[in-house]
């Protein structure tokens, strides 16, 4: 039995897959020739571009700039020449705005922003506005800007910091490495967090199987109590917002609330080490370290990219893929999204190129519901998953609202255990989009 | 540079899966009835083998029928219909006629399964619409026993130990001789009863099986068997003249077949374990009241049916408590 | 006996007598127009005016929520009847049916990669905007197909929907159900149709299919009536203006444009019998017609594009077809 804390519901224990890269250190992939950086790699308003075709950028230099307040702006990650401010191809899979960049190798940077070299002094504004301007998102996967995270409104009271150093996706070991090579600088994000909120002690969760890594973050920290490292139960989807605080804090955050109103802030350990290095060195995020993983991948290893590399650059860099690769997923096997094709940019939210071999892709189809109950215990959530989808099946948009479809965090785990083969996660998520649009109507 | 090999798979995140299937989960099944079925044709004699084979291939065969009949993709191999054959014959005397196996096959696969729109849609565990129907429609037929050996001396039947309770009872008043009843003797399988039932061992060990794979929930045979006990046992403390002892009562009959493999039918069960005890403990009570106070000598059949009925309305009222919600009233 | 005859009997009798208060006692009032405008409304429940339902659309007919031609499917028939029992006027409805934009089916348009998930489009989409290279263009997964409450669309061989314009009601039920909103709703005059959405450039689309449209522009030049715009790379015909002369089908590079009429011919003026009114002059969207008031007039045939708008509108009976004018492209079923 584990010693670890968990969540109470649900959850499920795919196979690790880690051993591949969790021993290879980090290395600096070689910049590519030319660069694709979308004007949209958050959550939130896409960035407008003040760049065109044929300027001269420096690395570190805005592109794009943020439009309102959920909107970061895109920095240049190297120096060359804008050859295109057009539509490119982009994870999300349908083309969107991006600029692209001939390098010219000399990698030059501009004039850093200006570096805070002692936060805990520096006024929590100005650090928010730092946290914006350097382009910072949430680095687990969901991009959502950390500026906007840290901005809690006046009426919250936020008592708890996590950082999420649980990387429960099966393969990657992105974090994991960075918590090993760079603890300090995590922990030096953790404490800028912790000023911004006046607090004086946080948590970091990480889960069991890196006892290396709960070593390594325990000895940084030191006996002074102020991060106390959590190691947490090996189960699946223990990283997910919600899960984690319930499993460090013991609070459940409310359905459709957000983490801060049970008190609660979670940061990705990358996002903290991001934030050190933008306040504390004035720069802004335009790398980041990614797994290429997977059987299909000849030499799997961690790289730390720039933003808008070509995702074929960074697996050629990896040995390039074996012959039977049948799928290409940025992000981790449960969450993340299938490529039509390896000439996409990585971006500041790819965490993850995972190459699978023909024998590890499903393509039979769905059969009928068994009625099995595996989804349903499956779900951290408490939802009937089984349920959302035959209500949408049918076109019962009211009827998948009732068995609140719209508290999916599409986590994978109901589809993952289905004997049935049925894709529950894509059901579901059509079914939140038609609940939306029809409590948009109603409403009206 | 590295070429991608096209096309790529394009599919909805999760991208990895365990391992199980709809059909490695009914092939598991059926071979987890092996020992049981095995045992029956030991035990009965070529005849059994007889009427299991017609069975399986009646339901395989009528399921391939109605399914070309629908429209649909014929999906004999996915197990489920060969499963319900086994059941059914698993579920029949011995020495049932040709017609009767093959009337409980189209029953079963066409009354039970494909009414209801197929695999995963009939409220109702076929196999026992089927026993039922047959049981109702030709009760001579389906209460001939066989004792076991007795196809070596051709013609000598035995009735089952419940059966003899229940004649005992009806004429005598009280139990007599029926009551003593040789506990090994049942737990082994060396007594009168359908193919599938007499064997208790057989039926723990397929069954052990499953419940290690998880492919049965262990929730329903315990409250099933649990329920039955009590309320038998209860019975008994008073009247030990008058009703089987309570161990005697799990040995016998139907019981272990229909908790182990009928009654955890993933279909016709509820969905959360709430449910599947609410559903166990109906199905022990159920079948303890035909069984104390019935007309038929055995109630697994139709309590688990009873309870099948049950489940839309038990999902209803034992829906998991959703993550973030204090309370919730039922949709 | 008796007795049971008279306990029966007595029952039924309190039974009835109770029954037959509670519904006068307990009586709904309900609007005797309402069940009539249930009566001459469809039936088929496909919510194209906006209510839950024919009979929902019937009570807010009768409470004059709802005005007589909301019922699209209906046309000019329902409408009428229900001015007819409401005693208003009915106002004018144009018949409008589904056009489907897009002509990139199997073989036509290049596929991203092997689809593997819920065969609905809408859902297909969420999964990196559906499994077609275009990302304007038709996923072929069938939704509109399923949505239509009439039976008008049908995938073809190659998986793209074709309306059956004679069932087709106009109730808009595939407009709101395709995810690539590349279905409308148009006057049923018009049939000459850009089966395109991509805005895409010419070079982007030919790469993706063969059949798209690459904004070349011919159709706009060869339009007699300007009918055809372009808008970033996208021909787009405007259904009021055009004449469905197919001028544009025949000069489309890449076959994309639609011509539906199937035989089309010059306008003869048989000159002893015209009696020189005009009226076919006035319509001619191309000039295309002249002669003297009251004097024989006259057809130019280099001009005519064989619309046939003057032959209804002669008073004389006098214009007929003349030489047929061929299709160059194939005229799709």
């Amino acid at each position: 039995m584990s010693a670890g804390r968990t969540f109470k519901r649900g959850g499920v224990h795919p196979p690790g897959e880690k051993h591949r890269t969790a021993a290879v250190a980090v290395e600096d992939a070689p910049l590519p020739e030319r660069l694709v950086v979308p004007v949209s790699q958050h959550i939130g308003a896409p960035a407008r571009p003040v760049v065109k075709k044929g300027d001269r950028v420096l690395a570190g230099q805005v592109l794009a700039e943020a439009v309102g307040f959920v909107s970061v702006p895109v920095h240049a990650p190297t120096s060359g020449t804008v050859r295109r401010v057009d539509v490119a191809p982009h994870p999300m899979g349908t083309p969107q705005p991006a600029i692209e960049i001939e390098a010219d190798g000399d990698d030059a940077w501009a004039e850093p922003l200006e570096p805070i070299p002692a936060p805990e002094a520096a006024d929590p504004s100005v650090l928010r506005r730092r946290i914006q301007e350097a382009g910072i998102v949430g680095l687990g996967g969901a991009t959502f800007p950390t500026h906007v995270k840290l901005s809690p409104p006046p009426e919250a009271t936020i008592d708890a910091v996590i950082l999420n150093g649980v990387e429960c996706e099966p393969y990657l070991t992105a974090d994991h490495r960075l918590m090993l090579e760079a603890a300090g600088e995590i922990l030096a994000g953790l404490q800028i967090v912790l000023h911004l909120f006046g607090l004086e002690r946080g948590w970091v969760g990480i889960e069991e199987n890196k006892p290396d890594a709960i070593a390594e973050m325990g000895r940084r920290a030191g006996d002074g109590g102020w991060a106390e490292v959590v190691p947490l139960e090996i189960k699946y989807p223990q990283g997910a917002e919600k899960q984690l605080i319930q499993a460090v804090l013991g609070r459940e955050v409310p359905s459709g609330a957000l983490p801060m109103a049970v008190g609660a802030v979670v940061q990705n350990v990358a996002t903290a080490a991001a934030i050190h290095a933008a306040v504390v060195r004035g720069r802004p995020l335009v790398e980041r370290v990614v797994t290429v993983t997977g059987p299909g991948v000849r030499e799997p290893k961690n790289l730390r990219f720039r933003v808008g590399t070509p995702v074929r650059h960074l697996v050629d860099r990896c040995g390039g893929l074996t012959g039977d690769v049948a799928k290409v997923v940025l992000g981790g096997p449960m969450m993340g999204l299938a490529q039509h094709t390896l000439d996409v940019p990585a971006i500041k939210g790819t965490s993850g190129v995972l190459c699978l071999t023909r024998d590890r892709v499903r393509t039979a189809p769905a059969g009928p519901c068994l009625r099995c109950g595996r989804c349903v215990d499956a779900c951290p959530m408490g939802l009937e998953p089984t349920g959302i989808a035959a209500a949408i099946g049918a076109d019962l948009v009211e009827e998948a609202d009732r068995y609140h479809a719209l508290d999916c965090i599409e986590c994978g785990s109901c589809a993952y255990v289905c004997p049935a083969f049925i894709p529950l996660v894509q059901s579901i998520r059509y079914a939140k989009g038609r609940v939306l649009s029809w409590r948009r109507k109603r409403g009206r | 540079m590295s070429l991608e090999p096209r096309p790529l798979t394009l599919s909805s995140s999760p991208h990895a899966f365990a391992g199980d299937s709809t059909a490695r989960i009914m092939w598991t099944v059926v071979a987890a009835l092996a020992p049981a079925t095995a045992w029956g044709i030991y035990a009965f004699g070529p005849r059994a083998a007889w009427v299991t084979a017609l069975a399986v291939a009646g339901c395989a065969g009528f399921e391939a029928v109605f399914q070309r009949m629908r429209g649909r993709p014929v999906t004999v191999s996915d197990g489920s219909a060969v499963l319900t054959g086994l059941l059914l014959a698993l579920n029949l005397p011995a020495a049932s006629p040709w017609w009767l196996v093959v009337l409980g096959a189209a029953v079963a696969m066409g009354l039970g399964k494909h009414v209801f729109g197929g695999l995963g849609q009939n409220p109702f565990n076929p196999a026992l619409v089927a026993r039922v129907v047959l049981l109702v429609s030709f009760p001579v037929q389906m209460t001939t026993w066989s004792a076991p050996g007795s196809f070596l001396a051709d013609g000598i039947s035995g009735a089952t130990p419940l059966g003899a309770a229940k004649t005992a009872v009806a004429t005598a008043g009280v139990l007599g001789p029926a009551g003593h009843v040789d506990l090994w003797a049942l737990a082994l399988g060396a007594h009168g009863g359908s193919i599938g039932e007499v064997s208790a061992i057989a039926l723990i060990l397929g069954a052990a099986v499953l419940l290690w794979r998880r492919i049965i929930p262990w929730d329903i045979p315990a409250a099933f068997i649990g329920a039955t006990l009590l309320v038998t046992g209860a019975v008994w403390e008073l009247h030990p003249d008058r009703v089987l002892d309570p161990l005697a009562q799990i040995l016998t009959g139907g019981l272990l077949l229909g908790a182990l493999f009928m009654a955890t039918d993933m279909v016709t069960s509820p969905l959360t374990r709430k449910g599947r005890w609410i559903f166990g403990l109906g199905c022990g009570v159920i079948t303890a009241a035909i069984r104390l106070w019935g007309g038929y000598p055995e109630g697994v059949s139709f309590a688990i049916l009873l309870m099948n009925a049950c489940v839309p309305l038990i999902d209803r009222f034992t829906r998991p408590r959703k993550f973030g919600w204090v309370k919730e009233a039922a949709p | 006996m008796i007795e049971a005859v008279l306990i029966v009997g007595g029952l039924g009798l309190v039974s009835a007598l109770g029954l037959g208060l509670a519904s006068l006692k307990f009586r709904v009032e309900v609007d005797p127009r309402v069940e009539a405008l249930e009566g001459v409304l469809p039936g088929a429940n496909c919510g194209a005016c906006g209510y839950a339902g024919c009979s929902a659309l019937a009570k807010a007919l009768a409470e004059g929520a709802a005005e007589p031609t909301a019922c699209t499917p209906g046309g000019a028939e329902v409408a009428g009847a229900i001015a007819g029992i409401l005693g208003v006027e009915a106002g004018t409805t144009v018949r409008r049916i589904a056009v489907v934009h897009c002509r990139g089916g199997r073989g036509v348009a290049l596929d991203k990669g092997v689809y593997v998930g819920v065969p609905d489009c809408r859902a297909a989409a969420l999964v990196g905007g559906g499994p077609k290279l275009c990302s304007a263009g038709c996923l072929g997964l069938g939704t509109c197909e399923r949505a239509c409450p009439f039976g008008a669309i049908h995938l073809d061989g190659a998986g793209l929907p074709r309306v059956a314009p004679d069932r087709c009601t106009g109730c808009g039920a595939c407009v709101d159900a395709c995810p690539k909103r590349i279905i409308d709703l148009e006057p049923d005059g018009c049939r000459v149709h850009v089966r395109c959405r991509s805005t895409d450039r010419g070079k982007a689309v030919k790469a993706v299919c063969s059949e798209g449209c690459i904004g070349c522009g011919r159709c706009a030049k060869a339009c007699p009536v300007d009918a055809i715009a372009m808008d970033r790379g996208l021909a787009r015909i405007d259904p009021d203006a055009c004449v469905s002369c197919g001028r544009c089908a025949a000069v489309c590079p890449t076959a994309n444009i639609d011509d539906l009429v199937a035989g089309r011919c010059k306008a003869l003026i048989d000159e002893p019998a015209c009696i020189g009114c005009g009226k076919c002059a006035r319509v001619c969207p191309v000039d295309a017609i002249a002669g003297e008031r009251k004097a024989p007039h006259r057809v130019d045939a280099d001009r005519c594009v064989g619309c046939g708008r003057c032959a209804p509108v002669c008073p004389a009976g006098a214009i007929r077809d003349g030489d047929p004018i061929p299709t160059s492209v194939e005229t799709a079923a």
